[in-house]
């Protein structure tokens, strides 16, 4: 089955979880411990917020060994 | 897809509280066995609580409280639908999991001489013990599961069980990295794997700003459904007060000792008890109805440092970034007041009662599968109940698991399985999850949420099935993890028709806003002061029925009829 739709629409979406690549080593701390699962390591290895689902929990942020990681409350809660 | 398969003694499925706890305690019980965790996100900062919790509800410290009493209050708060036997061996073997947990390095309030604080927060006794600096219980129980060599394996969600007969056998699930199945074969398996905390929608509008933490979208209730297990108290449903949009606890249960309190828009004390139950929430639903809305929780009365007090613990705890939310809005518990609203709906036997049936050994009505935590049906359980519980199932899994043989998985069920999973990756083009998500829980919302009607409830079915029909079908997957996300949805969709199918059966009003059922509003202990008993039947439909509560170990008090005494 198919929705028949030959594109989609991209939407954007506010990133609520804010990483500083210039601190990022690319331990990839953050990304293992966050619950659901939304961050990864981009092509040079600095972690980015990949999927929208956040639950501002902070283990992302807390588990950081070097402070590189803001988690904002998402634009639809705050 | 690619396949990866493991063998292994104990499976437990979910390292969460419960999960943790189970893992270590199989282990300790039977250290010869293999115990193999597996959790969809990472054991350190998974299951209900992530980051950490600020205190114990039901901790029974002799001296403070007993057993007894807890188990009579936990009985009428759950209008007698209740296994006392449960309810009592939780409340008698909970100590112990406090000095053990104290030992590990988890901070709990004591007074001078070094004894634990305990608050009243129940209507009678007290049983709250604020943990002030608790915020790596999550990290201590995962470096306790390593240090007893369990294995763990992460980033893998469990997505139905194996089972040859009346026997689970194993488990089947997606890692949601490489997007392999994976195949474990147990003799024994522990389930905890949470609440079904994503069914409604939730106030702001975010999918994933939910009461519970979004991983928790009952893959539990799911799985043991098709595995042919009992599930019980689906139509007790979990309805929680919550600070609007942030949707954290509404923390009268931290805010209550200081002198906080639940009040309406003049700052007027109004709830009287602030404990969780459909009671409560059935008070909050008929001031809304008056138009006396919405509640706050009330600080503004209380001096700096008590509110400084407050807040170190509600801004470092649980949910920390509460602070944020607040600053963001310009509001400081000094000078404002926190407006509440009602969580979304969903199941969980950590605040309400619904899950799978377990007895006081936490066995299911299937032969070598446990079940612990929030989708165990232990009413009331919460954190304390989930560790208390976790550590029976653990122990007594590995019991069964030392003198079992293996039994090998059945192909068809593990084909079944793949068919089910490689029809969404298969789908790349087809709906998004988020689209797919956001319809199913309107129709929760829309027609699950009390108060229930006859009508309500059979277009709630109506719809579900027909969403079941059409739109997962058009349902789509790009990646593993989207993968993930989308047989959440089926996990949601399951939990919808029981949600629906167990309150139609129920004809009575109890639990009161969790059960209130427009078309039969009274309490009729007469006919239904029973269980509500949901499973899937041959023909692969929902099968509803009863039970008789198990007897009754304590005498009851006046106002709750019940069970027999035993």
């Amino acid at each position: 089955m198919s929705n028949y739709s030959a594109h989609y629409v991209q939407q954007r979406a506010e990133a609520s979880v804010i990483i500083d690549r210039d601190k990022c080593i690319g331990c990839d701390i953050c990304v293992q411990v966050c619950p659901m699962g939304i961050l990864a390591l981009d092509k040079d290895g600095k972690a980015y917020m990949k999927y929208d689902e956040c639950w501002y929990c902070t283990p992302c942020q807390t588990d950081c060994p070097v402070d590189a990681v803001r988690v904002h409350i998402p634009y639809l809660v705050r | 897809m690619e396949t990866r398969m493991y063998e292994t003694d104990v499976l437990i499925i979910g390292g969460g509280t419960a999960g943790t706890m189970a893992a270590i305690k199989a282990k300790q019980a039977q250290p010869q066995l293999n115990v193999l965790v597996l959790d969809k996100a990472d054991i350190r900062r998974s299951g209900a609580i992530s980051m950490g919790m600020d205190g114990l509800n039901n901790a029974v410290v002799p001296g403070k409280a007993t057993p007894e009493e807890y188990t009579l209050e936990i009985t009428e708060s759950n209008d007698g639908i209740i296994d006392q036997r449960a309810v009592y061996r939780q409340a008698s073997e909970c100590y112990p999991i406090i000095q053990e947990l104290d030992s590990w390095g988890v901070d709990f309030e004591k007074d001078a001489e070094g004894n634990y604080e305990v608050y009243r927060v129940h209507r009678k006794g007290r049983y709250v013990l604020p943990m002030p600096k608790a915020s790596n219980l999550k990290l201590i129980l995962a470096k306790k599961v390593k240090q007893h060599r369990c294995k763990v394996i992460n980033r893998v969600m469990a997505t139905r069980l194996l089972t040859e007969g009346n026997q689970v056998v194993g488990a089947l699930g997606l890692d949601v990295n490489s997007g392999e199945l994976v195949i474990v074969k147990a003799k024994a398996v522990v389930l905890t794997a949470g609440a079904a905390g994503r069914m409604g929608l939730t106030d702001s509008g975010y999918l994933y700003s939910t009461y519970e933490n979004p991983t928790n979208s009952g893959e539990g209730f799911a799985m043991v459904y098709h595995a042919g297990a009992e599930l019980t108290g689906i139509e007790c449903y979990q309805i929680n007060p919550t600070m609007k949009d942030y949707n954290g606890p509404a923390c009268a249960y931290v805010a209550g000792p200081f002198g906080g309190y639940t009040a309406n828009a003049k700052g007027e004390r109004v709830t009287g008890c602030d404990y969780w139950s459909g009671e409560l929430i059935m008070n909050m639903w008929k001031l809304a109805n008056k138009g006396e809305w919405p509640l706050f929780l009330k600080l503004t009365h209380l001096d700096d440092e008590t509110v400084s007090k407050i807040e170190a613990i509600l801004h470092h705890n649980e949910r920390p970034s509460r602070d944020l939310f607040h600053a963001g809005r310009g509001k400081d518990y000094r000078t404002d007041m926190v407006e509440l609203n009602f969580s979304e709906v969903g199941l969980c036997s950590g605040h309400s009662a619904s899950g799978v049936l377990v007895n006081h050994e936490a066995e299911t009505s299937l032969r070598g599968l446990y079940a612990a935590g929030d989708m165990a049906c232990v009413p009331h359980q919460y954190l304390l109940g989930a560790l208390t519980f976790g550590k029976i199932a653990g122990v007594n899994a590995a019991a069964f698991a030392a003198s079992t043989a293996r039994v090998e998985p059945n192909q068809g069920q593990i084909e079944a399985e793949r068919k089910r999973i490689e029809a969404l990756s298969a789908n790349a083009d087809g709906v998004p999850h988020q689209q797919v998500e956001y319809k199913i829980r309107r129709i929760v919302t829309q027609y699950l949420m009390p108060p229930k009607t006859t009508t309500k409830m059979e277009l709630a079915l109506e719809k579900i099935r027909h969403f079941r029909k059409e739109d997962l079908k058009l349902l789509g997957a790009r990646d593993p993890h989207e993968l993930g996300r989308a047989l959440e949805i089926h996990s949601i969709v399951d939990c919808a028709e029981m949600m629906a199918s167990a309150s139609l059966f129920r004809k009575e009003s109890r639990w009161g806003f969790y059960h209130y059922y427009l078309d039969y509003p009274e309490r009729d202990d007469a006919n239904w002061m029973k269980r509500v008993i949901v499973k899937k039947g041959g023909d692969g439909e929902i099968e509803l029925s009863t039970k008789e509560l198990p007897p009754y170990v304590l005498e009851t008090r006046t106002g709750v009829a019940g069970g027999t005494t035993a």
